[in-house]
């Protein structure tokens, strides 16, 4: 077996907030009845998570997002992807559902430093302040051209999904709205004025 | 002269030099300076000319209303015209040019045109350039566009960088002046969040220019302690330098900041545009000073009375040493005792109120200011530059009762509160008599979804004009949306007499003062023009707008319309109110394309999508071609290959031995649950529900219309699961066209859709050796008696998980590989790698378009085009006739649908062996109605085929599949005409034998 490749093989760049391509994560899709206790079940013993809130995502070794109201990513260890498909077809073979592997339909981005908030506000309609945007929240929405997901693991830590084939765009856009002296110190203290 | 004074300037630091040219002349300002300040501090009065009379222009304004001053700033990369030099900062390094004269600022043959007044009315254009027709394309239009017209237009590309940057506020204060601070100090303390914005680089606006005393201190110091205690609170954002430029339905606010523009050097963003939702918004932008409409109101020297003082208090600059005022309204009086304290000489206001004025123009004398009431000005004497004025009685028509020398006229009509952002979105204004001006009516106040107002004013915006009411006024706002506002502070003004409203001065002027009063500067509009339109007709304020240009100026007629108005209110004989007011629209003023644009430009003008694939194709020389936002590689030409010769090489390659496509781009969409085969067996026109596991079919997909908007091959994964094919633009749209009648229409099945287009890479592997290949690489029996044609397979293909399809859209022995995109590049390279022994061979879309126009095979996009349907494609045996029902089949039951006229697919073969020219149309005998050649069919797809060294094409023709052999003429561009003959459009491999190996 041939070594998987991310997109744009972990490119990085450093600018008011750094940006960097992470390519190692297995993904998901599970779509079903969120509130069937089998369903329920299969995601806790997956992800170790209850199923989250609508517009929540949980994050612990492994993770799960809210995607719609019958729709879960789930976030785990590439390796893992294989077994956990074939948990989910076995636990829920008397149970509607769809379960796909999503691991290289995705770009995954991580942005690191102060003003990550800063860096998404110029790109994306939502709002990401952290009232509206809180640790936990993983909001669906757009950034600039091509549909993405975003949340925040902390004040200087951002994720970005969006699909594979626009990941260089993707890449070029957060590089670009992280190029120094733009920083708008919306969100983070000690730029212009 | 303007000069700059020795002492003052509230604004400059003497201690900056920064060195400017203008028109190519070295000059000095400082920093803090306006270029506008800095080219006065340098006695350049005179900035330009008016774009219809090319008449002398001069500086007006100290701010955004600045109808005369745009010139054409900076050199290549950073030219940029109309720039406006009140608003401009100035930088050290400046250029700037003045505009629209020629040869020269100082001597325009252009101003030829002012002499020509008398021919050059309102709606001259319309009058004159109509007949004879030819003159408009060769005498007219030539002439306007050498003559007419601001700046130049920028050649090089721009080199700066913009961004948008999208914010949610609950509650947006435009105008950093006293009210928008006092509004945001008294809304604060509700931690709501609040964003301040100011166009300016300062806070406060106008109060310590005008000296306000707030709390019993100078305006300054109040200014001071509010900016320190907002910036304190971090639920408070303030930004200078960024103007409101639209306000929006549902609170969407549209802000220009100017990050860049008054420091060029730096590493920043030019200009960023702020995308704002607010709950509510305030604007709280003040109010603009009106001209007054006397004969030779235009000559430079002629300024505003507010921007005088502006200059004189801000900047030290003294626009000239003798300025007479003119005025109907007390707070002319401030200019005049500013002009007085800065040592120069005031030789009289002019006052139209036969009582003049209150407590300001009782300090005017005290102050030694001689004041003539009840008089006017006749006329301003002077030619590039003011050297006096006689003086009338305002009553009078305009007989000279005297003279006076001055450098400088400083005019003030009374004020207009800047309603423009109240209006953007529905706000109403109400007419106020006492101050002669348009101001916000809080009862018809722009309405949000839920039937609140979301637009508040503030200040002097809701026409209350004095520090004290404008600072009450903003508090009122704030305790009107959010309540809590607590207590305005004290204010202390000086009592005010009444305005007079002067709409023309003298008020019996004849028309030879009137066609010199101007209203409109920049476009050339006098009152006489408005005055005309009225008399032939235009009674509409929108009509006599477009009629006489009045306000269509860069400028949108900020010190122009209210004049305007009132003047065509007084030729309708209608009060002005009635007349109303031409509609406001954003932005409030230019704002930059680059803005607009945002970061969307060079790399990320769009997304360009790319498969695992693409650094190959480009590594090895592709020209790409775009397939929706994908580029694929239209052929990869070698050496010194023309695309032809290269399209060609690929297919001979490909049918000779064995051809690599990306394939990746094509849709993959699954579709699963109980209900999958029944909502299949809707979504196509033919069965799917009955297709065994472990085989593919191709299947169609209409429309509610019937019309074929899709193709592609569907599997059968397993018991409840189908990957659906889709072509490479139209994954997206299918998926959502699924999800639609799942979501709406039958959202009781049980079915579940996903888009898995970018999950896999996938490869088609072409050709005779197609299956060698594969057997190199091992690990799947791909053999035909294991893997039939129609049928796909899964397991490993050099230890990289895969899936196989065999089928073939090129007539060839073919399979179709799916592979985890994250080893797509992996297969790909082991692919050409096996195959090099075969001569592996990757083929872009030409040869891919070619090989399947050979076969016969139709394309999305080419055969059809929304108005084709299946039964024209001769694809009848894919719409079920088992099934009830199908998206489609309704349709195709309409009789213009079932009709045997409809043009149906042939093959096309010329006689002489071309290739017929794309879209081209088979002629008929006769003409229809309109004269026109009738047609029979046309051509959908045509190609050079190198397999059967001849041109190809399929077509739509009327009868066609009945005509076989007959021959067709099809009329070219070049005005020959070639035959083609009606033929099967499958031109190769009729028996499906090469693919069946």
């Amino acid at each position: 077996m041939s070594e998987p490749v991310s997109p744009l093989n972990g490119a990085a760049y450093d600018g008011f907030v750094s940006v960097r391509e992470t390519g190692s994560c297995g993904m998901i899709t599970l779509r079903g009845d969120l509130s069937d206790p089998v369903v329920q079940g299969v995601v806790k013993t997956l992800t170790g998570v209850d199923i989250p809130a609508m517009g929540k995502i949980t994050i612990g070794k492994t993770g799960c997002a809210w995607m719609s109201p019958d729709e879960l990513l789930l976030l785990l260890p590439r390796a893992d992807v294989s077994a956990a498909l074939g948990e989910i077809a076995q636990a829920m073979r008397e149970t509607h559902h769809l379960a796909a592997d999503v691991s290289d339909a995705r770009a995954l981005f991580n942005i690191t430093g102060a003003g990550v908030r800063d860096v998404l506000t110029k790109l994306t309609p939502a709002d990401v302040s952290p009232v509206a945007l809180p640790v936990g929240t993983m909001r669906r929405t757009r950034l600039a051209q091509v549909p993405a997901a975003i949340w925040i693991d902390d004040e200087t830590t951002a994720n970005v999904i969006c699909f594979r084939s626009v990941a260089r765009y993707m890449f070029d856009l957060l590089c670009t709205s992280a190029k120094p002296g733009g920083a708008p110190g919306l969100f983070a203290q000690g730029s212009e004025q | 002269m303007s000069t700059r004074l020795a002492t003052g300037g509230r604004l400059i630091n003497r201690d900056a030099i920064q060195n400017f040219t203008f028109n190519g002349k070295k000059l000095r300002g400082f920093a803090g300076d306006t270029l506008a300040s800095a080219l006065l501090a340098n006695d350049q009065m005179l900035v330009g000319r008016s774009f219809k009379y090319h008449r002398p222009r001069g500086i007006v304004a100290s701010g955004a209303e600045e109808p005369n001053a745009l010139v054409n700033m900076g050199q290549g990369a950073r030219f940029e015209p109309n720039q406006r030099v009140t608003t401009t900062e100035l930088f050290d390094g400046l250029t700037a040019q003045s505009q629209n004269h020629w040869p020269s600022l100082e001597y325009d043959i252009g101003a030829v045109n002012t002499h020509l007044a008398r021919f050059l009315p309102a709606g001259f254009y319309y009058k004159m350039f109509i007949h004879p027709r030819p003159f408009w394309k060769h005498v007219y239009e030539p002439f306007i566009r050498f003559s007419a017209g601001l700046g130049k237009a920028p050649k090089d590309r721009d080199g700066d960088r913009y961004e948008y940057l999208y914010a949610h506020f609950d509650l947006a204060i435009i105008g950093g002046g006293i009210a928008g601070l006092q509004a945001a100090l008294s809304a604060a303390q509700s931690g709501q969040r609040i964003i301040v914005m100011e166009q300016t680089a300062h806070w406060g606006g106008r109060a310590p220019v005008d000296g306000d005393v707030i709390n019993g201190q100078g305006a300054a110091a109040w200014i001071a302690e509010t900016i320190a205690a907002l910036k304190a609170m971090p639920n408070v954002t303030l930004r200078l330098r960024m103007m409101g430029a639209g306000v929006y339905d549902h609170g969407y606010l549209l802000a220009y900041e100017r990050l860049g523009d008054h420091r060029p050097d730096a590493d920043t963003p030019r200009h960023r545009l702020w995308r704002i939702r607010a709950k509510h918004i305030v604007t709280a932008t003040g109010a603009i000073e009106r001209p007054l409409s006397f004969a030779g109101n235009d000559i430079p020297g002629v300024m505003l009375a507010s921007a005088v003082r502006d200059y004189i208090v801000n900047f030290a600059v003294s626009p000239g040493d003798r300025v007479v005022i003119v005025t109907n309204n007390d707070d002319a009086y401030r200019t005049a005792l500013a002009v007085h304290q800065a040592g120069l000489t005031v030789p009289a206001v002019i006052d139209a109120r036969p009582a003049g004025g209150g407590a300001l123009m009782e300090q005017a004398r005290a102050a030694g200011i001689r004041v003539e009431t009840g008089q006017a000005i006749a006329s301003v004497k002077g030619g590039k530059r003011v050297s006096g004025v006689s003086l009338c009685q305002q009553a009078g028509e305009g007989g000279e009762i005297g003279t006076i020398d001055c450098d400088v006229v400083a005019m003030s009509g009374g004020w207009s509160p800047v309603v423009h952002l109240w209006s953007h979105c529905g706000g109403k204004l109400t007419w106020d008599a006492a101050q002669a001006c348009f101001v916000p009516d809080p009862a018809r106040a722009p309405t949000g979804a839920d039937g609140q107002p979301f637009v508040t004013t503030a200040g002097a915006a809701s026409g209350a004009m004095t520090a004290q009411d404008a600072l009450h006024n903003a508090v009122d706002a704030v305790q009107t949306i959010l309540g809590g506002a607590g207590a305005a502070p004290q204010a202390e003004a000086p009592e005010q007499a009444p305005l007079l409203p002067v709409w023309i001065m003298p008020q019996g002027a004849g028309v030879k003062l009137r066609q010199k009063m101007w209203l409109d500067y920049q476009n050339d509009v006098k009152v006489s023009d408005v005055q005309l339109a009225a008399q032939e007709g235009y009674e509409s304020v929108e009509h006599a707008k477009r009629y006489t240009t009045l306000g269509m100026a860069t400028d949108q007629g900020k010190l122009s319309n209210i004049n305007g108005l009132a003047v065509l209110s007084g030729a309708l004989n209608s009060p002005i109110p009635q007349v109303g007011t031409t509609t406001f629209r954003p932005p409030y003023t230019p704002i930059s394309m680059g803005a607009i644009a945002g970061e969307a430009r060079g790399e990320i003008f769009q997304p360009l999508r790319a498969t695992p694939m693409q650094e190959w194709h480009i590594e090895n020389g592709a020209y790409f071609e775009p397939v929706g936002h994908w580029r694929r590689p239209y052929c990869y030409p070698r050496g010194g290959e023309t695309h032809a010769d290269a399209v060609a090489r690929e297919i001979n390659a490909t049918r000779g031995s064995l051809g690599l496509l990306d394939a990746s781009t094509l849709g993959k969409i699954l579709v699963k649950g109980p209900d999958a085969g029944r909502f299949l067996d809707m979504m196509y026109t033919n069965m799917m529900s009955n297709l065994a596991v472990g085989k593919c079919r191709y299947g169609l997909m209409c429309g509610e219309n019937g019309f074929l908007f899709d193709d592609g091959v569907v599997a059968r994964i397993d018991d409840d699961t189908w990957l659906c094919h889709t072509t490479s633009g139209g994954a997206d749209h299918v998926h959502a066209h699924m999800e639609e009648w799942l979501q709406t229409e039958w959202w009781d099945w049980q079915v579940y859709t996903a888009n898995v287009t970018e999950q896999y890479a996938q490869i088609a592997v072409v050709g005779p050796n197609a299956r060698k290949v594969l057997e190199k690489l091992g690990g799947l029996d791909v053999s035909k008696d294991t893997l039939a044609f129609m049928q796909w397979t899964e397991g490993t293909l050099a230890d990289i998980p895969v899936r196989v399809f065999r089928i073939s859209f090129s007539g060839e022995l073919s399979f179709e590989i799916a592979a985890p995109a994250a080893q797509g590049r992996a297969l790909w390279d082991k692919l050409h790698a096996a195959g090099a022994e075969f001569g592996a061979t990757a083929y872009g879309t030409e040869a891919l378009h070619v090989m399947r126009a050979e076969k016969g095979f139709i394309m999305i996009g080419d055969e059809t085009d929304g108005t084709v349907i299946p039964q024209d494609l001769n694809l009848n045996w894919a719409l079920s006739k088992k099934k009830d029902d199908y998206l489609g089949k309704r349709a195709h039951l309409r009789s213009h649908m079932a009709s045997a006229e409809r043009w149906k697919l042939v093959g096309l073969e010329t006689l002489d062996g071309s290739v017929l020219p794309d879209g081209a149309y088979a002629k008929a005998s006769g003409k229809n109605a309109n004269g026109q050649q009738h047609t029979q069919g046309r051509v959908t797809s045509t190609y050079y085929s190198p397999t059967l060294n001849r041109g190809i094409a399929m077509g739509l023709v009327r009868h066609g599949p009945d005509r076989m052999g007959e021959v067709l003429e099809f009329p070219k561009i070049d005005g020959t005409v070639v035959q083609a003959k009606i033929v099967n459009p499958v031109f190769f491999d009729k028996d499906g034998e090469k693919q069946n190996v």
